[in-house]
């Protein structure tokens, strides 16, 4: 009883996960035996220099990538030995994912970018109106019909978190998601999202360079040479 | 995703390079309309000669010396004498006439004016066998045959050349190497065919032609026709005929010094080289239409390329595999199936000018668009869409979601 309410808690529970690429001859281990989780309802923020590891394990948390050896499990499922189609469904379920460069389409309005989950999803009856909730959850609700480059940067970024959000994802996954955007649209793309996680519950794991940033986190994780770094705390 | 938004997605996809499309487009269509318009030509030369075929008449038997099929040495000439043998109604009862030929060409004249013509020397029983009609005047009788009249009844166009009309020229002399023949017939038009104007022709008694125009050794003729008694007795016609030749050449078993063609020999040689012909163009055009797919396949993976990133997000955001390749594919089948339609367009356009240039020509000749060519077209032309789509689409479905995301 104990142990699954424990597991119930844990939205993400990762344990000994090893990455390694081969790169010709030689092996690049890219995580060397890194054990992480974190709670439903949770903001976690993953810092760390360049090549330690770190967008290696945002990618494995992510569901894009497959880790070498080790366990991963996301919202009670196990998901380490999954096929790629399998994992696109995960993907599609459970991962919200906001980038750096927002990742809009550029041919098609803030709307439909946002109902893509909902299609690949095969969701029909009432995709338009959750697609529009969405938006109107991160405050563009007057903007539903334009095209990315009728909006400005931050509200491109909104959009891209209304797309995250659209299919009620387990845990979202933003990469750097203020670092094109000038400090005072960060800061209002930051309070979103932490608003967010409080209005809604949702999991929120942002990778981020920018200690300001990682401060409104509730814990840091450091990565450190393919592993967690415990002194950094 | 639904069909409709699949299909949705790829035109507006197709939509936002226009240009490219356009040209990629295009080329499919040079390539879908090359294919139709060949096919039609080659299906309108098929019509046009099986058509002048049909003309001779469904009942002719011809009968020429040789034998291309067997090894047959010492072939002998048909003579009048094998004619004559023919049109014994005991022996040969499904025989109704017979027609022995000499052919040549030579020069006639009349009024100052010269033309090269094809001088046939003939017996009365001709104009029954082939059919002819005089528009005006009389065919060669039984007299003039057995008395070597210098009589000659000429055809239209002939007629045209040598006096500038075919009308009125019972009486007139026309010279044919150089000797003078009265003109005691106008041949009515039978219009152009495979071998040549039937039009443009002089006929002469067989006697006369041979002691005076075309020589022959001894009673030898180059050409037997036969008319058989009606269309159903066509083969047992050629049956009694071949008998009575091989009785009376002394010919082996199986090695028959003469050949006997009818018009259905005639229609399935005919078809068997326009039907060449028509496979030829047809592949030539072909030729076009799958460097029309090499353009397709070409743009789709600059497409696949430029879009990496586009893919890594489909996918981050659930696209499977299957999505990705159904959604390129999708782009590239509709290029081409768009080329397809306006191809089958644009090759029925240019079937219709050949066809009109013919016409303007004096040719009487109709290209024809048929069904079985525009159904193959637009079915080739999308299975190249797919088939050259498949390639940069396994690519795109292929990518790692990691990579292409991080692709700049």
């Amino acid at each position: 009883m104990e142990a699954t309410k424990l597991m119930d808690e844990q939205v993400i529970v990762a344990q000994d996960l090893t990455k390694v690429y081969k790169m010709g001859e030689t092996e690049v281990h890219a995580l060397r035996g890194l054990s992480v989780s974190v709670r439903r309802g949770e903001v976690v923020a993953i810092m760390g220099p360049s090549g330690s590891g770190k967008s290696t394990l945002m990618n494995i948390l992510g569901c894009l990538d497959h880790p070498t050896s080790g366990s991963y499990t996301l919202d009670g499922e196990e998901v380490s030995a999954l096929r790629d189609d399998q994992l696109a469904e995960i993907r599609n379920r459970k991962v919200g994912f906001i980038f750096q460069s927002f990742n809009l389409l550029s041919r098609a309005t803030a709307l439909s970018n946002v109902e893509l989950p909902l299609r690949y999803a095969n969701f029909r009856q009432g995709r338009k109106a959750r697609a529009r909730a969405s938006l109107e959850a991160v405050g563009l609700g007057d903007r539903i019909s334009h095209h990315p480059y009728e909006l400005s940067g931050g509200q491109q970024q909104r959009v891209a978190i209304a797309r995250a959000l659209v299919n009620n994802p387990a845990i979202v996954m933003a990469d750097e998601p203020t670092g094109n955007l000038d400090s005072k649209v960060g800061g209002e793309i930051l309070d979103l999202l932490l608003t967010l996680n409080r209005d809604l519950g949702t999991t929120l794991i942002i990778v981020t360079h920018d200690p300001n940033i990682a401060a409104n986190a509730q814990r840091i994780v450091r990565v450190k040479d393919g592993s967690i770094d415990e002194g950094g705390e | 995703m639904t069909f409709g938004q699949v299909l949705f997605e790829a035109l507006e996809s197709l939509n936002s390079n226009k240009l490219r499309s356009g040209l990629t487009i295009l080329g499919i269509v040079i390539g879908v309309a090359a294919v139709i318009a060949m096919l039609a030509v080659g299906q309108g030369a098929q019509n046009t000669i099986l058509g002048s075929i049909s003309g001779i008449g469904t009942n002719v038997l011809f009968v020429f010396r040789g034998n291309d099929q067997a090894d047959v040495r010492n072939v002998r000439p048909l003579t009048e004498q094998d004619a004559e043998a023919l049109s014994d109604k005991f022996a040969a009862p499904s025989v109704k006439a017979v027609a022995p030929i000499l052919q040549g060409s030579a020069e006639a004249s009349a009024a100052g004016e010269t033309t090269t013509t094809t001088v046939d020397g003939i017996t009365p029983d001709y104009d029954e066998v082939r059919n002819y009609k005089t528009s005006e005047g009389e065919f060669i009788s039984e007299e003039q045959y057995l008395g070597y009249a210098s009589v000659a009844v000429i055809g239209p166009e002939t007629a045209d050349k040598l006096f500038g009309r075919h009308e009125g020229l019972v009486g007139e002399t026309v010279r044919i190497s150089g000797q003078p023949f009265r003109i005691i017939g106008v041949l009515e038009s039978k219009g152009g065919g495979a071998f040549g104007s039937q039009d443009d022709a002089i006929k002469i008694p067989l006697t006369t032609a041979r002691s005076r125009v075309i020589r022959r050794s001894g009673d030898r003729v180059d050409l037997l026709m036969i008319e058989a008694a009606d269309a159903a007795s066509v083969g047992r016609a050629s049956e009694e005929v071949a008998q009575i030749l091989r009785t009376r050449h002394r010919n082996e078993i199986g090695k028959d010094d003469f050949t006997i063609f009818s018009q259905s020999d005639f229609i399935q040689t005919a078809q068997t080289i326009t039907g060449v012909l028509t496979i030829f163009l047809g592949g030539v055009a072909a030729i076009s239409l799958l460097v029309g797919g090499i353009g397709i396949m070409n743009i789709m993976l600059v497409s696949v390329a430029e879009r990496t990133r586009e893919i890594g997000l489909r996918k981050a955001l659930g696209a499977r595999r299957r999505d990705i390749l159904v959604q390129f594919l999708a782009e590239s089948s509709l290029l081409s199936l768009i080329g397809g339609l306006i191809g089958i367009l644009f090759g029925w356009l240019i079937a219709l000018a050949v066809g009109r240039i013919a016409v303007a020509t004096g040719n009487a000749f109709a290209p024809a668009v048929s069904l079985n060519a525009i159904i193959l077209a637009t079915l080739f032309s999308t299975a190249v869409g797919l088939f050259f789509g498949i390639y940069p689409a396994n690519r795109a479905a292929s990518l790692e979601p990691v990579e292409a995301l991080r692709y700049e």
